[in-house]
């Protein structure tokens, strides 16, 4: 209990901070003229945080709802499309790195594709995705899904081979000595042995499939989630920057609550598989 | 013979794949809004090869300055948080979280500051995703040195600087560089996917959303060969800087590292 | 206060972690001679590692005096009066054996040519020839722990601490290296101050066995070794090696507890103390 309370304090202490940063830098830029190219430090380039915070209570256009009603819809249209792509990532991710773990063959003929993706810019194929899943008749939405579920699957499968590779020699051999097959050895095993891992993975998954979410709905110009809202409220920056603020730190919100969820879910699920297998 | 049993099954694969590709597309007469064959993309390479290649390196720069920038405010930040390390390990966790916000979505802010044409705007989104993954691993590289380690340094009345210059750094080199090649994919992802929401006509992102736009899917899969090649590049010159300064390490010569 | 004769010197030392908390060594008097072999043994908790880091200045005493080398315990650290071993071979894994040889050499000042010659010497010292280029992962535990010893000896400290150095070894392998930590000790002349939790292995290298009592860690008696010098194999078969077993034995019952397995406690609080 007195953690949680400290961590409490802390994060205060820190939001407190950073909001001193904040403002101590617009005050600093605004009196010095700080340039750096064309940026200039004032009201429309840096707002000031608590015009920010306001702007999410005032209308989000003249006599319309209240921004934070506007965003609050577009995040959890945007949060309903990452949860899913984030699952079926995951799940599939999970299949993919079960099957390679069981079979050297195809471990050594997929993994250096697998391995080389990572190392292409997998998000600029989403406007490709968007257009052909849409014109198969899906949802809009569900290909944004998709996109999600990509950038999700691959540190998945990944970390779960690792994961299930990771067991100690000696626990898998006592196993073996119970004669148990494979599929026990799978569930006793080798699964709470790569639960580490796997979650290791999530945690960057999580992030991904926001991001995958966020990047989706552009091409698919997508108005009811957090990418057409920024869209939308980039073309009218001039007039009120604080709109596009508070939707980039509503976003932000968005991306470090799904991180937590993992990592709660994290805490629920390794507190109950065994610590230490051997 | 080893050796080919081990590459073997993934150049098969490899093979495969682009007799799949190209067989599929052509004989099942796949719409080509998903995936046109691949001597059609080849083609279009060729054929674009200057405008995509010049894209490419325009997209390149953006990537490569985010990357240095980030990396290297990273390193700096990393190496005041060891020696402080109470702080350090008081703010990691918030380091973390700030890892999960998704910064690509301030691309239209940074558009704003410095202009939609301007370099520099995808350049600070590329630098602010390499630095926090970089400041964290390069962190845990400088402190997770073990209690003898230091203890052994203390007995030769070693002051900071020098358990710094002597321990600290070397150690944190595997974490540093592990790092490093991650961040080289996600500057390349910042310039690429920055320009999504608006950028310079010379930018690869642009390129292929514009081509996607209007259905020109050769150009746009070409497009995203170019990236993914120099993407690979990027990445293959980060590992190669691995191998060239950390050549002691026992992984690089197949055995079981500490 | 005497610290002319002895190499290390201690006075009524005592140490307790935090305000109030645990006790972990209590009136600690104790007087280390040119050429001893001391050992320290005791059951888990009884404070000797924490004991060995007090002499070397890695952890300071809340009461007491510490004199090594004739001079308060921090200075003797900042002359580089000792030099220590521990349980682990601490070797960086990007210097080759040589260089790790090296180490204290370099951060000592000494130029590449004197430093090469020394470590020569070490390295044959330790009969580790041929394998200065070689990388300590590609050592056994054995033969890292001898480059930890040259590495410890090669500024020539009057002093050696050595931390359960042969803690983690197989049993051939620790006497063998038993016997080669005798051979360095008459070849250099220097005092050493062991921590081990091994009777046998305490009786064989000494010239004295300080038995210690659990927490708080008190000097529970102290056994002085009379076999003849140089100890081999021979000397395990002797009747007299089997007493003065039985008579560290019967200290160590005395002090309360003859557990002699790994504890880590100490080392959390040490850990902690040190602010690692």
């Amino acid at each position: 209990m007195r953690s949680a309370l400290q961590r409490l304090g802390l994060t205060a202490v820190v939001l407190v901070v950073l909001y001193a940063l904040w403002e101590g830098f617009k005050w600093f830029g605004e009196a010095t003229a700080f340039r750096l190219g064309t940026f200039e430090v004032n009201d429309r380039t840096l707002p000031h945080v608590h015009d920010i915070v306001g702007q999410l209570f005032e209308p989000s256009r003249r006599n319309g709802p209240l921004l934070i009603e506007v965003l609050g819809d577009a995040t959890l249209f945007t949060a309903k499309e990452a949860a899913v792509g984030f699952l079926m990532g995951a799940v599939f991710g999970f299949a993919i790195g079960v099957v390679l773990a069981h079979s050297r063959l195809l471990q050594r003929g997929f993994m250096p594709y697998i391995v080389a993706s990572q190392t292409v810019p997998i998000l600029a194929i989403a406007p490709m995705v968007v257009i052909w899943l849409g014109g198969r008749g899906l949802p809009d939405w569900f290909s944004v899904s998709v996109i999600a579920a990509y950038l999700t699957f691959f540190p998945v499968t990944i970390n779960t081979l690792r994961g299930l590779h990771a067991v100690d020699r000696r626990a898998l051999d006592l196993m073996r000595s119970y004669a148990g097959g494979a599929w026990p050895i799978l569930w006793k095993l080798r699964v709470p042995a790569s639960m580490p891992y796997l979650f290791s993975a999530l945690k960057v998954s999580a992030t991904a499939s926001v991001v995958g979410a966020i990047i989706g709905e552009l091409p698919a110009s997508i108005q009811s989630g957090l990418g057409g809202a920024i869209l939308n409220f980039n073309q009218y920056y001039a007039t009120s920057p604080a709109s596009l603020w508070a939707t980039n730190l509503i976003a932000a919100l968005l991306g470090i609550a799904f991180f937590l969820a993992v990592v709660g879910a994290e805490k629920l699920v390794v507190r109950r598989a065994p610590e230490n297998v051997a | 013979m080893k050796r080919v049993r081990e590459w073997a099954p993934a150049v098969v694969v490899f093979l495969l794949g682009i007799a799949a590709w190209e067989g599929g597309t052509r004989g099942l007469n796949v719409e080509k809004f998903l995936l046109p064959p691949l001597s059609d993309i080849l083609r279009t390479l060729w054929e674009e090869s200057d405008t995509l290649w010049g894209a490419g390196f325009f997209t390149f720069k953006e990537a490569l300055g985010g990357f240095v920038i980030g990396c290297s405010l990273a390193i700096l930040a990393a190496l005041v948080l060891a020696r402080w390390k109470r702080l350090g390990g008081a703010l990691m966790p918030y380091m973390i979280a700030a890892n999960a916000i998704p910064i690509i979505a301030f691309a239209p802010i940074t558009n704003n500051w410095f202009g939609l044409l301007n370099p520099l705007s995808k350049m600070v989104i590329a630098a602010v995703l390499c630095f926090f993954p970089v400041l964290v691993n390069m962190l845990r590289g400088l402190t997770s040195v073990r209690p003898s380690s230091i203890e052994l340094m203390r007995s030769y009345a070693a002051g900071e600087v020098e358990i710094f210059r002597r321990v600290r750094i070397p150690n944190s080199l595997p974490y540093l560089f592990s790092a490093l090649k991650v961040a080289t994919v996600l500057a390349m992802i910042g310039a690429i996917v920055g320009d999504y929401f608006g950028g310079s006509q010379e930018a690869l992102g642009i390129q292929i959303r514009r081509s996607a736009g209007i259905f020109a899917f050769d150009e746009a899969w070409a497009a995203i060969m170019v990236a993914s090649v120099l993407g690979i590049a990027f990445y293959a010159a980060v590992a190669l800087a691995e191998r060239l300064t950390m050549g002691w390490h026992p992984s690089a010569h197949g055995a079981q590292a500490d | 206060m005497s610290g002319i004769t002895a190499v290390v010197a201690l006075r009524n030392v005592g140490k307790h972690f935090g305000e109030g908390g645990v006790v972990a060594l209590e009136d600690i008097d104790l007087d280390v001679r040119p050429r001893d072999f001391i050992s320290l043994i005791g059951p888990s908790g009884c404070g000797k590692s924490t004991l060995l880091r007090i002499i070397a200045d890695l952890i300071q005493p809340t009461s007491g005096d510490v004199v090594v080398n004739g001079k308060p315990a921090r200075q003797a650290r900042l002359d580089r009066d000792y030099g220590i071993v521990f349980q682990d071979a601490v070797l960086y894994d990007w210097r080759t054996v040589g260089r790790n040889i090296e180490l204290p050499l370099e951060m000592l000042g000494w130029d590449r040519k004197r430093r090469q010659e020394r470590m020569r010497e070490m390295v044959e010292l330790v009969e580790l020839s041929g394998f200065e280029k070689h990388h300590p992962w590609q050592l056994s535990g054995g033969m890292q722990q001898r480059v930890s010893i040259a590495r410890a000896l090669s500024f020539s400290p009057p002093l050696l601490l050595m931390d359960e150095p042969f803690g983690a070894l197989d049993e051939m392998t620790r006497e063998r290296l038993n016997g080669e930590l005798l051979r360095i000790w008459d070849g250099t002349g220097s005092t050493i101050v062991f921590v081990t939790h091994s009777i046998a292995e305490a009786v064989f290298l000494s010239t004295r066995v300080v038995v210690m009592s659990p927490r708080p860690g008190r000097i529970q008696g102290i056994v002085d070794v009379d076999l003849p010098q140089p100890r081999t194999q021979a000397t395990r078969e002797q009747t007299r090696y089997a007493e003065l077993i039985r008579e560290v034995r019967r200290l160590l019952r005395l002090g309360g507890g003859l557990d002699v397995e790994e504890d880590h406690v100490e080392e959390t609080l040490i850990v902690a103390e040190e602010g690692l």
